[in-house]
């Protein structure tokens, strides 16, 4: 079910280290999605917009699957953290305290992230249910603050047309969507992309994974079970709150929006599409996602809306692995080819 | 004096509604350990059809609020033959995704058959207008409500405790494996039980129409409500559900009234420091 073999149990250590490292390593086809969403910058240039937007949506997909695809934290919530990064750039800009993006998105990081160690920390001593709930009902608390303190955060209106500085001090955020602000978008998620990439590699992410497969056992072998959870929501916090000021900066507004249900709901359709538990699943997940919305919602807004439910409903039947997943079983269906095509 | 009653009245009513709709959840996800947020899609399909019932086909509001009850159960019946009993064993995140594509197949259907507006529900005459209850007056349908309620509720702890299936269900909640070993026959019980529950949130959904409203947003935009009521009840437990939907309701109505800004928040952080204090609820039983 999950990409990762584990080695077998009488395997050497210095074996199951060799596959580690060798899992490690950078295939083949992966700079392809970078190269081509570079080329989309030049071919589709009145594209740019929603390619920002397709961007930001894998970053905030990317780090729910930190939590949720790897770690295994059943969370309804996450929509707590994009919208604390996109609200303390917002209230930072609007109020003119600070408006260089760049700095602007390390200290958005650092308030979700703290969001996210604080919260963690307490709601992680629960599990399934509960923990849903817990995570629900914060996400609830934020945006229920965030309406009501309107005069820091706008309340119901939230705070548009805010000043973002150039970034470096020369490169001009272009308004509502631009040149500038898809490579910036772009240079943003390439870096926090191989963050997670070596992060859910190491150590540390291989002990995720096994406290999501087997939490019991992790105990036994004397992990630090909870403390392992509570960082790896807190990075995954901070993650989710990049993915949100970044959201705040290309708007030039932030609201509610940012903070609810729906957001949260989302961005765990497309994770799940895509694939959870694998470095991809976040990028394949969102093009689906967002071109079928793009362009059939329009079209079709209600019927797009039914079909998406269908497909939702099919996944969760008949094909838990999301399209990754699809491709994977199609890919050893097809016969046990020792060349491995890239989906 | 006359204020604190106009309060608890007030609360008491949104609060019978709430334990309607959320007592099928309760049992559901107690039971059969199903994370069900499609719960608040049968109770807005219930309010559709009785509402519909009323509107179109002038059929009176009691037997509107039956032909509700019986259509979704009958829907659910199948949904969970189909669909549903394919998870039971699922992981909750599984669980948590179907039923949230059910909530956009529902909404979406909603949409596309009946449109987006909200629709109005007329009570019949006998229920509009102030009672008097010798102390005070009242609305009449915030006291039906709260009568309905109080009888549902016995009716309900009767079933629960005096009848075979109810010391069934009580079984499969408390061992499931026990009960399956000791002859019960939970594929049949499952059914009649998420049949029966979906058709008490259609109850709900079309009592509570009158102030809830009814649009096809209703399942998201109550449904952290109804898991708040399950959560602070206790999973399964009938009672418990029942306390805590009256809390809420009245803690709701009266900080919507002098808090009409912050009131969510406080119930927000009431919930989250409850389950921290106590995860399996209020009346809840620890496992």
């Amino acid at each position: 079910m999950s990409a990762t073999q584990m080695p077998d149990s009488n395997t050497s250590d210095a074996l199951a280290a060799r596959i580690l490292a060798r899992r490690h390593r950078f295939q083949w086809w992966e700079p392809l999605p970078w190269l081509l969403a570079l080329g989309f910058y030049f071919v589709f240039p009145r594209y740019l917009g929603f390619g920002t937007e397709l961007l930001i949506t894998v970053l905030f997909a990317i780090s729910l699957d930190l939590a949720l695809g790897y770690a295994g934290i059943i969370t309804l919530g996450h929509a707590a953290f994009f919208g604390a990064g996109a609200y303390t750039v917002g209230i930072l800009a609007k109020h003119e305290i600070w408006t260089e993006p760049i700095s602007g998105l390390v200290i958005a990081a650092i308030v979700a992230g703290a969001v996210g160690l604080l919260s963690g920390l307490v709601l992680l001593r629960t599990t399934g249910l509960t923990l849903l709930m817990l995570t629900l009902c914060t996400m609830g608390l934020l945006e229920e603050t965030a309406n009501m303190a309107s005069e820091v955060t706008g309340g119901f209106d939230g705070l548009d047309s805010l000043p973002i500085k150039p970034i470096f001090g020369t490169f001009e955020f272009d308004v509502l969507y631009s040149s500038t602000q898809y490579l910036y978008v772009l240079g943003v998620l390439l870096v926090c992309f191989i963050f997670v990439r070596t992060l859910v590699y190491s150590p540390y992410g291989h002990s995720l994974t096994g406290i999501r497969e087997n939490t019991l056992r992790m105990h036994a072998i004397g992990a630090p079970v909870r403390m392992r959870l509570v960082t790896c929501y807190a990075i995954s916090a901070a993650l989710a709150g990049v993915a949100g000021a970044l959201w705040a900066q290309a708007n030039a507004y932030v609201n509610l929006s940012t903070l609810g249900l729906d957001r949260a709901a989302t961005v765990m359709i497309i994770l799940v599409l895509g694939g959870y538990g694998r470095l991809y699943g976040s990028i394949v997940g969102a093009i689906a996602y967002m071109a079928l919305s793009h362009f059939l919602s329009k079209a079709y807004p209600t019927a797009w809306q039914l079909g998406l439910g269908v497909l939702l409903v099919a996944i969760a039947l008949f094909a838990r692995g999301g399209i990754l997943g699809i491709a994977d079983q199609i890919r050893s269906r097809l016969g046990r080819a020792k060349e491995q095509k890239p989906s | 004096m006359i204020e604190i009653a106009n309060m608890v009245l007030g609360g008491l009513a949104a609060g019978m509604v709430l334990f309607i709709v959320s007592v099928g959840l309760s049992v559901t996800m107690g039971l059969m350990g199903f994370v069900n947020l499609a719960h608040g899609g049968f109770a807005m399909i219930g309010g559709y059809v009785i509402v519909l019932a009323m509107n179109r086909l002038g059929i009176p509001f009691v037997p509107a609020l039956a032909l509700g009850f019986i259509v979704v159960a009958a829907i659910s019946a199948v949904f969970e033959r189909l669909l549903y009993s394919r998870l039971y064993r699922a992981p909750e995140l599984d669980q948590v995704l179907f039923t949230i594509g059910l909530v956009f197949i529902m909404t979406a259907s909603v949409l596309l058959v009946v449109g987006p507006e909200t629709q109005p529900l007329t009570l019949p005459t006998s229920m509009q207008g102030q009672l008097n209850l010798g102390f005070m007056t009242y609305r009449t349908y915030s006291v039906v409500l709260i009568v309905v309620g109080v009888i549902i509720m016995l009716a309900l702890w009767l079933g629960f405790e005096r009848t075979r299936m109810g010391a069934q269900i009580r079984a499969a909640v408390d061992n499931r494996r026990m009960a399956e070993s000791l002859g019960i026959n939970i594929t049949r019980l499952f059914t009649i039980t998420f049949a029966f529950g979906s058709g008490m949130a259609a109850l709900g959904g079309g009592l509570g129409a009158e102030f809830l409203g009814l649009d096809p947003q209703y399942p998201l935009k109550y449904l952290v409500m109804f898991l708040i009521v399950v959560a602070v009840g206790g999973l399964g437990r009938i009672t418990g559900v029942f306390y805590a939907a009256l809390i809420i309701g009245v803690v709701d109505f009266t900080l919507k009234k002098y808090l009409p800004q912050g009131g969510t928040v406080f119930i927000y952080a009431m919930t989250i420091l409850l389950l921290l204090w106590r995860p399996q609820g209020l009346f809840g039983r620890p496992t």
